[in-house]
């Protein structure tokens, strides 16, 4: 998804030297991928907002220092996911430790619930139900695989790019990513294996 | 299932199985053990259901109009604020 959205170029002279009016190209380009980040990690649309404010204006403060090494993209995801990720630690402190890996990191969890529901019809999965448990399910995961998540299938980065954005192996995304897969998998099953078994 | 130390080791590879990011050698391996292994052969379709479920509901991104007008007020860009 980053590479599609830098297929729109910004000049990289013209933001450090203050044109406001590039920087509001950049701000349209990519607040509506920041609210979304925003929003699924906080769940909460005034939090969302505020991490939406918060990263353009720190982008803006520091666009100085931007290097142009990574894409302006991966940068502003970086700044969005720190902001999301503090916003969390200041609310429940105890909720997250991104800083650590993540407890047995090697030994993914094993599944405990085996029922098949992909026979279910497809528009039981698209009911307000079903798309509340989808995102109830998100929003347990511990901040430090839903963040993972987040940037992997919602937000469509690649292994790479989310390892450059949370500065963290690739090997470290793709073992989180993979635990935070199965922990949904988990809890989607109680859902919609209740629904496989009441037809 | 938690008797089988084949069917742990699969658990490894399973998200990378279902991004279609393992070599092909691994690859028949899953598929050759989920012939004799039910549970494996539901836990991958589950778990591939799953990770397509997210992918193709995820709302797409937009910014609500007020929520954009003050983000543009705080940056003090309103001057280039199109509704």
């Amino acid at each position: 998804m980053i590479s599609k959205q830098d297929q729109e170029t910004f000049s990289l002279d013209a933001l450090r030297n203050g044109d406001r009016a590039e920087f509001a190209r950049v701000v349209e380009a990519y607040s509506p991928m920041i609210y979304r980040l925003g929003l699924k990690m906080l769940n909460n649309p005034q939090d969302a907002e505020d991490i939406l404010q918060e990263t353009f204006i720190k982008a803006y403060r520091n666009i100085g220092k931007f290097d142009g090494r990574s894409n302006i993209s991966t940068w502003l995801y970086r700044i969005g996911t720190n902001e999301a990720l503090m916003s969390i630690r200041r609310k429940r402190p105890e909720a997250i430790s991104f800083e650590n890996p993540v407890a047995h990191e090697s030994e993914p969890q094993e599944p405990l619930q085996i029922v098949d529901w992909c026979c279910l019809p497809e528009e039981e999965f698209l009911t307000a139900e079903g798309r509340a448990r989808l995102d109830e399910a998100a929003a347990r995961l511990p901040a430090n695989l839903r963040v993972v998540f987040i940037l992997r299938d919602i937000e469509g980065l690649s292994t790479r790019e989310t390892a450059q954005v949370l500065d963290i192996s690739e090997m470290a995304v793709k073992t989180r990513l993979s635990r935070a897969r199965l922990r949904l998998r988990e809890d989607l099953t109680e859902y919609f294996g209740q629904l496989v078994e009441e037809e | 299932m938690h008797r089988h130390e084949e069917c742990r080791q699969l658990l490894n590879s399973l998200s990378d199985y279902v991004d279609g990011d393992l070599q092909q050698e691994l690859c028949d391996e899953i598929e050759l053990h989920m012939k004799d292994c039910e549970n494996c052969r539901i836990v991958v379709d589950t778990l591939s259901k799953t990770v397509s479920l997210y992918q193709t509901s995820a709302d797409p991104a937009t910014v609500p109009d007020d929520v954009r007008e003050r983000l543009y007020h705080s940056l003090n860009l309103d001057e280039f604020l199109k509704l």
